[in-house]
């Protein structure tokens, strides 16, 4: 079942003067209930735009946009759009620039607090979020300000978890990240998107990182959806990817060298592991092929 | 070649209230030579960039000394040339336009050092032409995409004419093709005009085309070496927080597995060639 789906939808800005843009043109999509989708488009190609309209920050121009069924901004839904947010946990980028409260704990339980559940339940729901961005519990009550900033980036992630949202949406999470904290962030993603089958929407400008993590592509270019479907499928279509400012993993290119070259390897190389598998396969076959 | 920036025994550590001294720079002994494109990866809080704004005189060092083209960064009447000699771009290109069109952006500098306006005119041309944004020059930065906007930074900067650029993080915020803008640009200022590059960057395939990649950890130097030395010592540089390119941890994993091919492999074209042998 589709938890977002979108019908036609279209974001103007500034519609009616001479400064009027379209950032997002005729959107009808699906994504299911479940799905890990990493989200690629070039800087300006809509995809901000687009996912603040997923939990009800912006409200199409035109068109629909429906969350787990409901059309959000349908006259009988119009005014509870805040639980929208709930459902739909939104995390920007550099959210670590958002941390406000005294403490890690009074940051992480301000969602939940909103939601007007009880002290016990927030508590219960800040060491489960805390737990799955991997913060140790003597964190709690620090000042948040007092932490490194990949620390900061996970009590931001922390926050949006914490409401238990059924989708989880995050703006390019690693930015500005070293490779082994790019690593560890999008391994607790991953970990949390096993457990609680939620559906995770992932920012990103690194194809590798998206061909490492995410199930599915949405490929937003010139405020349209270029592509929505598997990983291989939308790596497949490098040379457009490529020419829209995108690109495709390194290994991937080094394949398409390589077929390019005549020889027949496997054109669904997009992780070094699957590179790896392949070029062994290959070699262990031209070994026997010898013997034989 | 000539030592454009060196540093002795650089120390440096700060007072936070209530606490002790934070160590961020332990002793670090490096030289950039003219000409050179050096990049130095370190992970978050390794202190790279703490030792990146001690090149231009942004910060001082608590003990040891810096020099750039001679001149001691801790002479307070010196700041003003150091400044023109080394040049910094940083991560966000929307904190470092402060006009709003893209030639007067490229022109504040100049018009600050009180250059003759023709002579500003000539410059901001030649500066807007290196960084391949000529034909931007009457835009809106705002209308700009992020890789752009970056090479309208760097235009800028080198518009002063520095010796050096010192990049921190210059792509972090970018997609793709802006990436690809602002390193393209960045090789050719070093490659054509001969300006001096030190690159911070958390990108393993920037670092690539580097002369020399410098390691930072905790506050010292614990690598350095030319992009194939570095990178070759795939399992040190993870030991680091660091990573290797794509194409480098493939060939790594392919002879661990007993497979004959070399370990030092660290370019796309190196590798296609490498599997090519060795399944043909």
């Amino acid at each position: 079942m589709a938890i977002i789906k979108t019908e036609h939808l279209s974001h103007v800005y500034s519609e009616g003067t001479p400064f009027e843009k379209v950032a997002v043109g005729d959107v009808s999509l699906e994504i299911e209930q479940g799905a890990f989708v990493g989200v690629i488009g070039h800087t300006g190609s809509g995809k901000s735009t687009l996912i603040q309209h997923f939990n009800g920050l912006l409200k199409p121009t035109s068109g629909k946009i429906m969350v787990d069924g409901k059309d959000i901004w349908a006259e009988e839904n119009k005014k509870n759009i805040r639980n929208v947010r709930f459902q739909v946990g939104l995390v920007f980028q550099y959210p670590e620039y958002q941390l406000f409260e005294e403490t890690v704990y009074k940051d992480i339980a301000f969602g939940p607090g909103n939601m007007g559940l009880s002290e016990e339940e927030i508590h219960t729901r800040v060491s489960e979020a805390m737990e799955f961005v991997g913060l140790k519990e003597k964190y709690a009550q620090k000042s948040p300000f007092d932490l490194s900033g990949g620390q900061k980036r996970r009590v931001a992630i922390a926050g949006v978890i914490a409401m238990r949202p059924k989708v989880l949406i995050l703006d390019e999470p690693t930015a500005g990240l070293d490779p082994k904290g790019r690593d560890k962030i999008l391994g607790q993603i991953r970990e949390y998107h096993q457990q609680t089958q939620s559906t995770i929407l992932l920012v990103s400008h690194s194809m590798e990182d998206i061909a490492k993590y995410a199930g599915k592509v949405l490929v937003m270019n010139h405020a349209g959806v270029f592509d929505y479907d598997t990983v291989e499928r939308v790596f497949s279509r490098s040379a457009e990817l490529t020419r829209m400012g995108l690109s495709v993993p390194q290994v991937s290119r080094v394949f398409e060298r390589l077929s390019s070259e005549g020889l027949s390897v496997s054109q669904n190389v997009y992780t070094v592991e699957q590179a790896q598998r392949e070029i062994l396969r290959l070699y262990t076959q031209k070994k026997e092929g010898f013997h034989a | 070649m000539k030592e454009l920036i060196s540093t002795e025994h650089l120390h440096f550590e700060y007072v936070r209230a209530e606490e002790e001294n934070v160590l961020v720079l332990n002793d670090i002994n490096i030289s950039i030579h003219e000409g050179e494109f050096v990049a130095v990866l370190g992970h978050n809080g390794s202190g790279k960039s703490t030792l990146a704004k001690h090149f231009n005189a942004v910060l001082l060092p608590t003990g040891g000394k810096v020099l750039v083209d001679g001149i001691d960064t801790a002479q307070p009447d010196r700041v003003f040339d150091i400044r023109q000699k080394i040049g910094m771009v940083f991560q966000n290109p929307d904190n470092q336009i402060v006009a709003t069109i893209v030639e007067e952006d490229v022109a504040f500098a100049l018009e600050n050092l009180g250059i003759e306006p023709a002579e500003i005119r000539k410059r901001v041309d030649d500066a807007l032409k290196k960084v391949d944004m000529y034909e931007f020059k009457e835009h809106a930065p705002h209308q700009l995409s992020g890789g752009q906007k970056q090479r309208v930074a760097i235009a800028g900067i080198i518009a002063m004419r520095p010796e050096c650029i010192v990049l921190d993080e210059p792509t972090a915020m970018l997609d793709p093709k802006g990436r690809r803008e602002v390193l393209n640009t960045v090789m050719e200022l070093n490659r054509e005009h001969s300006t001096t590059i030190a690159l911070i960057t958390h990108y393993m395939d920037e670092a690539v085309h580097a002369d020399r990649i410098i390691v930072v950890d905790h506050g010292d130097v614990v690598m350095t070496g030319t992009p194939r030395e570095i990178f070759s010592q795939v399992d040190k540089m993870k030991e680091l927080g660091l990573d290797v390119p794509q194409v480098t941890e493939l060939c790594h994993r392919l002879k661990q597995e007993g497979l004959p091919v070399p370990d030092d492999v660290i370019t796309e074209e190196e590798c296609t060639a490498v599997l090519k042998q060795l399944l043909q």
